[in-house]
């Protein structure tokens, strides 16, 4: 069993279950990946895997230290490569070994992890969900972000607070979302519910870390 | 326009069993309701007033006058909740969104039936 696979998101539809319920899913196409380094304690101090999405990606694209580091596992190219924890129970892989997709199986559980949408500069509302005021009725107060702390004391704005700003292209997780179907040939996934990212964005997908009880 | 992909994804959940009909056509739909542990049919019959989406999402919107009340419901097309579909009637409709009999009514909100000389080019051959 390894810790997950790398995958790119297809896009959203919906499927109609036995019982006739619509359920949302999201279409990935997960792997096939390979191991390129394995990580133990003794070399590294932690174990880990890292694998690598199997996807053309051109010769000239990847600089010398990298074509190095992929030879060891005797790999061309590799498209996204990021890096999973092992926990107790995984699977012992070995650089070079593969991952498909047919190591999932329905009603299995995962976390998908990539990178969420760039919203630009966003305002409060949008970002941190405030009420904002009303529209109409004379109402002078809109969308701004009212008070921001009081005055001579303490004379400053403390850290942290929630104002506009650049809002998105964040490492987003999703945790615990169920795999409907596996379609090893084509090397697809299908999991319930929303994934960050746009159609075309690479991401992680984790066996779920925290199973819902 | 879909990625081929989540066509092909979603191909087998497709039903192939419908009949074609198009928007101003007179359908009756046949749902099947569960109470307790028993299954039945319900008929809902009115006029195809639109088609949205395309696909597994594709749906259908149905309207009726009941009890002197118009009634619209929105059906999933490919819902296996749906038992079957009859054409009761053509209707020739010019326009693929039939809103506008939602402010017609009697005499006023007929359409005229649809006869084989109708092009079928005039609205999208659905299915």
């Amino acid at each position: 069993m390894s810790p997950g696979i790398l995958g790119k998101k297809i896009g959203m539809t919906q499927i109609f279950r036995p019982d006739g319920q619509v359920i949302p899913v999201t279409l990935l196409k997960a792997g096939p990946c390979v191991v390129v380094q394995r990580k133990t304690p003794a070399t590294d101090g932690y174990d880990a895997v890292q694998l690598g999405l199997l996807e053309y990606i051109k010769p000239s694209r990847i600089n010398k230290p990298m074509t190095g580091h992929l030879k060891r596992a005797g790999v061309d190219g590799v498209r996204y490569l990021r890096e999973l924890r092992l926990r107790p129970g995984d699977d012992d892989l070995k650089a070079g070994d593969r991952v498909l997709v047919s190591e999932f199986k329905p009603s299995d559980k995962v976390d998908v992890i990539g990178i969420s949408k760039g919203r630009g500069f966003a305002g409060l509302v949008k970002r941190h969900h405030f009420r904002g005021g009303p529209a109409t009725h004379g109402s002078m107060f809109h969308r701004a972000p009212g008070s921001i702390g009081a005055s001579s004391f303490p004379s400053r704005v403390f850290p942290g607070m929630r104002m506009a700003g650049r809002m998105g292209t964040q490492r987003v997780t999703v945790r615990n979302l169920e795999v409907v179907q596996v379609d090893e040939e084509g090397n697809l996934m299908m999991v319930k519910g929303a994934v960050p990212g746009p159609n075309g964005g690479y991401v992680i997908v984790r066996r779920a870390k925290r199973a819902t009880r | 326009m879909s990625n081929p992909l989540i066509e092909k994804a979603t191909e087998k959940y497709l039903r192939k069993d419908l009949p074609d009909f198009r928007p101003g056509d007179t359908i009756r739909v046949h749902v099947k309701i569960k109470e307790g542990d028993k299954e039945r049919l319900q008929a809902f019959e009115g006029v195809v007033i639109a088609r949205n989406n395309r696909g597994i999402s594709e749906t259908v919107t149905v309207r009726k006058i009941s009890f002197g009340h118009g009634v619209e419901r929105i059906f999933p097309l490919h819902a296996p909740v749906i038992d079957h579909i009859d054409v009761v009637r053509t209707g020739r409709a010019r326009r693929a969104k039939l809103y506008y009999l939602r402010g017609l009514r009697g005499k006023a909100a007929r359409l005229k039936e649809r006869t084989a000389k109708q092009p079928a080019a005039e609205t999208p051959a659905g299915q």
